[in-house]
């Protein structure tokens, strides 16, 4: 394949793959945020210590940690058929995606927030602060640099999975290196993909660890 | 203004109970500055922290200005909103401040405020208001990392009056903190006392700030009050371990057919150079071997340790000469004899005299 050839291919893979990984990183937030934040406040002396619930969601979460990404993808079909009205094409693969990741985050969520010095949470209860305003206005934003550090590794996660769901039916970078790549055995197409994927990843790693840094430059200490 | 009746609290860890409280009733009056002395594990933090139900009580009761918060706050782990309003009317500062490094100066200080629901215009007002109380009028942009640890527990005060409080609580404010902060947070806070008319319930395991700013004390061993009251009343009671602790005198007789003796100040006698009549009345030469005095809450009040020549026996008038003059003396005998190491005043063995 000639450099023209292959630049349509990689556009529009570049394209789905990251219509995909942005729109599932947004569901996985929505989705795994909430998660998180329970798992710290139904855990054993937490703010809403609740047993089961904790028990439960723990379960949920490592069951779906522990499913590989693929087997996933195949067994989230019929589910996917009926949110989307189909099981082939970027915007299928953001239902599988988002499932996949909610867990991961989830507990990524859930370690940052327990960094939270307990002490603050006390402060705020001393001033007759409710649990809602305690997640709000302090395990949030004292939590803000390492759950944008959690985005970053999960978009980046995300950033693989698309490139696995590129093989049952997905578009993006993974599935354009698949066809033509791998099926049609052009090394240089499959070596030029993987050299696109790898910039992606660098950028969103770079993006990420700037926030960071300017998020935890107020000082972490207090 | 805090009362606690038979406050007790059992915390249960795998299988074992440890007693922290064990019923402790405890009364502050209104504008004082309280402290509760104790060394860790005495159970003090838990105390502190069960007046403004941070902890719950296994049982007893906690009344602060005249609400029954333990009748507030309902069975379960969480806070319901009665029992939050009346939180919100109890300052508190922290050993390790706990300030919200995400937020600046001004923030932190507006934070009390937002969960009160004041207005954004009035939040800022009040905030500056109370940084400039606090003497750090330039720092409402700062974020508490760029401050040093007593601008940040001023930083905790100020946002502790937020709420406009009567009552404050401090949980071992300047434990953190060098001496020299720990002085100025202190004048701060009896400033506060004062200007305010707050009422402070301060524990700490630093007997230098009960001695610089408590009106009242107690002293807290194995989750109970041993001893409580004011620094004046302690003083004058025979054989208290708080007053013992609060002017340490030391020293051992210099041989035998030696009489040592505390002798107590306070009130009028301490402007009484009653040692130097002593020794020109009875013409006896009396050796200081340790003396602690101070000048606590307006009066001279203090211990002095005196070694007389002879037995015990035979200093029954000069003894009798000092309890006329309004001093308490109190018998030392000294365990250990001549040149036994120097021991902590508690393991001393102080004879009482009304037990002679």
């Amino acid at each position: 394949m000639t450099w023209e050839e292959m630049r349509p291919l990689l556009e529009q893979g570049t394209v789905d793959t990251l219509y995909m990984v942005l729109w599932a990183t947004v569901v996985t937030i929505v989705g795994g945020l909430p998660l998180g934040i329970l798992l710290v406040l139904t855990d054993k002396g937490g703010l809403l210590q609740n047993r089961p619930v904790n028990k439960v969601v723990g379960a949920i979460v490592n069951i779906g940690r522990s499913l590989p990404f693929i087997i996933l993808l195949i067994a989230l079909i019929p589910f996917t058929t009926f949110v989307v009205g189909t099981f082939i094409g970027p915007t299928a693969m953001i239902v599988p995606l988002a499932i996949g990741a909610i867990p991961f985050f989830a507990r990524l969520v859930e370690t940052a927030i327990r960094e939270v010095d307990h002490g603050l949470v006390e402060a705020v209860q001393s001033m007759g602060g409710s649990i809602p305003t305690i997640v709000r206005k302090v395990l949030l934003p004292q939590s803000l640099p390492s759950l944008v550090s959690a985005v970053t590794t999960t978009v980046i996660v995300l950033i693989g999975y698309s490139a696995m769901a590129g093989a049952v039916g997905g578009e993006g970078l993974g599935s354009k290196a698949v066809t033509y790549g791998y099926q049609r055995f052009d090394t240089t197409f499959m070596l030029v993909t993987v050299v696109v994927l790898v910039a992606i990843v660098t950028i969103v790693q770079l993006v990420g660890d700037a926030a960071v840094r300017l998020l935890a430059r107020r000082g972490r200490t207090a | 203004m805090i009362t606690t009746s038979g406050l007790t609290k059992v915390y249960e860890s795998r299988g074992r109970q440890v007693t922290a409280l064990d019923g402790v009733d405890l009364h502050v009056r209104e504008g004082e500055v309280f402290g509760v002395i104790g060394q860790s594990g005495a159970g003090k933090s838990s105390l502190i922290r069960c007046v403004n139900l941070l902890e719950r009580p296994t049982s007893g009761t906690v009344t602060v200005d005249g609400v029954d918060l333990t009748a507030l706050a309902g069975k379960g782990r969480r806070a319901g909103k009665d029992l939050r309003r009346a939180r919100s009317r109890i300052g508190m500062v922290f050993q390790h401040f706990n300030l919200l490094s995400s937020r600046t100066v001004q923030d932190n200080i507006e934070l009390p405020l937002e969960i009160l629901g004041v207005s954004g215009a009035e939040r800022a007002r009040r905030a500056l208001e109370l940084l400039d109380l606090v003497g750090l009028a330039d720092k409402a942009k700062s974020y508490p990392g760029q401050l040093s640890g007593g601008q940040k527990q001023r930083v905790g005060i100020a946002r502790a009056l937020a709420g406009e409080p009567k009552v404050l609580l401090s949980d071992e404010a300047t434990s953190a903190l060098d001496p020299e902060t720990t002085r100025s947070i202190l004048q701060l806070l009896r400033d506060l006392n004062r200007q305010l008319g707050l009422t402070v319930l301060l524990i700490t395991h630093e007997m230098d700030v009960v001695k610089t700013i408590c009106d009242s004390a107690a002293l807290m061993q194995k989750g109970r009050i041993v001893e409580s009251g004011t620094v004046a009343e302690l003083l004058a009671t025979p054989g208290s371990q708080l007053a013992a602790e609060l002017f340490p005198v030391s020293g051992h007789a210099t041989g035998a057919d030696r009489t040592v003796v505390d002798v107590t100040f306070h009130g009028e006698a301490a402007t009484q150079p009653v040692i130097s009549q002593l020794s020109r009345t009875y013409n006896i030469d009396i050796s200081i071997l340790g003396a602690a005095m101070d000048t606590v809450g307006g009066k001279q009040i203090g211990r002095m340790r005196i070694e007389l020549p002879g037995r015990y026996e035979e200093n029954v008038v000069p003894i009798g000469f000092l309890r006329e003059q309004g001093l308490q003396v109190e018998s030392v005998e000294d365990p250990h004899g001549e040149g036994a190491p120097a021991l902590p005043l508690q393991q001393h063995v102080l004879v009482k005299e009304s037990a002679k």
